[in-house]
């Protein structure tokens, strides 16, 4: 069969398949928060940057494996870059894990632990986002958005188009498609993939937050390689 | 023996739960203070810090004298600390950085139910309040961060006597956490 290998260890891979999805397939975790393997890969958040030989760095979730690959995955140098990158959506919105509901439970977290971050390290953006309280069932807190773009792919998918990605650099938002823009006229509901989808806080279904105490919650024991690979996340 | 190694700790815009945290070390501060000599700090009262190994900063700059207090600690501190959520990105304090702050002080002395004898405080003794909440590594250059709102008491013991022992202080995975 045809292989690549990452970080030495030998990889199938079947016609077609990405790194990202190959990696998967074989239990090498691959740190990413846009891949979803339901959608079309997006390669936005590029922390599944990985290295070719030939020094190459590629996004795993959009690029093809291709035999004979010889692909760096979990070195020092990557993983550097890529608690750089978590670095930078920390300070682009407003993450206050202690007053978010999806704390413990957030893939945001998640890699952020996994990489070992101690700090934001960059001057905080302090960004003036806001907030769609409006819907009964569902809230959208906008300050913790990373516009990993999930919430639109699954929507689109089950034909509501109820979001987009407007705006640029501190103004990049997320916007509704209604009449006033506002979450109660959209067609959004509950059980809408769209509405459960989200890595972070950023979407969340009202009345489920702090089921899970604390010590009991999916990263607080659990590395999300661990999480991922056995096929759970925080989304 | 090695000489004791000095700390000098400080709360600017935190709630001393980060302070809390570190007491809930127990019986383990009768090993430290075996080890450590505490310098200014609200445990020992010492109004200003003399040049110390370590200086543990809870909280966020929120004022003139957040400020002030950080620079002493920095410019005294061979290694210098950001604890907990409020010290490294702001924390809840900050949350105010979206609220334009005459709006929050108008707020909270002025329109607020209850208030009796509405007015901002205005006393000179008063530290005037910046525009918005900063974490401390926008003021001064920070060594090392220990994230959680607290840092658990182990996060504490682990960092401090990491570096008693003159190791690279590390965090296993079960003690990295930000609420
Ligand atoms: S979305 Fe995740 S990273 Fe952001 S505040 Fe909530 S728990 Fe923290
Ligand atoms: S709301 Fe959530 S799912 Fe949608 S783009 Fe933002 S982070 Fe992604
Ligand atoms: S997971 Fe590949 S770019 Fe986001």
């Amino acid at each position: 069969m045809a292989h690549i290998t990452i970080d030495g260890q030998i990889v199938p891979f079947e016609a077609g398949q990405t790194v990202m999805e190959a990696a998967m397939a074989a239990g090498v975790y691959i740190p990413h928060l846009c891949h979803h393997p339901d959608f079309t890969p997006h390669g936005s958040c590029r922390q599944c940057t990985v290295t070719l030989k030939n020094g190459w760095n590629i996004t795993a979730c959009t690029a093809r494996a291709a035999e004979g690959q010889e692909i760096s995955n979990n070195t020092e140098e990557l993983n550097l870059v890529r608690k750089r990158l978590t670095q930078m959506l920390f300070v682009e919105g407003n993450h206050f894990c202690p007053a978010c509901e999806k704390t413990g439970n957030c893939q945001l977290q998640g890699v952020a632990y996994h990489l070992n971050m101690m700090s934001n390290h960059y001057p905080q953006f302090y960004a003036l986002r806001d907030l769609d309280a409006t819907h009964p069932d569902i809230l959208l807190d906008r300050n913790r958005c990373i516009f990993c773009n999930l919430c639109v792919r699954a929507s689109h998918a089950e034909g509501k188009d109820v979001f987009a990605i407007a705006g640029r650099g501190i103004n990049k938002h997320l916007v509704v498609n209604s009449e006033s823009g506002k979450l109660i006229d959209s067609e959004l509901t509950a059980d809408d993939r769209a509405a459960n989808i989200c890595p972070t806080g950023a979407l969340l279904v009202k009345g489920k937050a702090f089921q899970a105490p604390i010590g009991q919650r999916l990263y607080d024991h659990h590395d999300i390689d661990e999480i991922t690979l056995g096929g759970r996340h925080g989304g | 023996m090695a000489a004791k190694l000095k700390l000098a700790t400080t709360s600017l815009a935190g709630c001393f739960g980060c302070h809390m945290s570190f007491l809930d070390i127990d019986e383990r501060i009768m090993q430290l203070v075996e080890l450590v000599e505490f310098d200014r700090s609200p445990l020992t009262d010492i109004k200003n810090c003399s040049p110390c190994d370590i200086g543990l900063i809870e909280g966020g700059v929120c004022n003139a004298d957040n400020v002030h207090v950080l620079r002493e600690f920095r410019n005294n501190c061979r290694i210098l600390v950001a604890v907990g959520a409020c010290a490294i990105n702001g924390g809840l304090p900050a949350m105010r950085n979206s609220i334009p702050l005459e709006d929050c002080l108008r707020e909270s002395y002025v329109n607020c139910i209850g208030i009796e004898n509405p007015q901002i405080p205005n006393d000179p003794e008063l530290p005037l309040l910046l525009n918005q909440v900063h974490p401390i590594h926008e003021v001064v250059r920070i060594d090392y961060s220990l994230p959680g709102c607290p840092p658990s008491a182990d996060v504490f013991w682990k960092f401090l006597t990491d570096l008693i022992e003159g190791h690279e202080p590390s965090l296993d995975y079960d003690l990295v956490y930000y609420d």
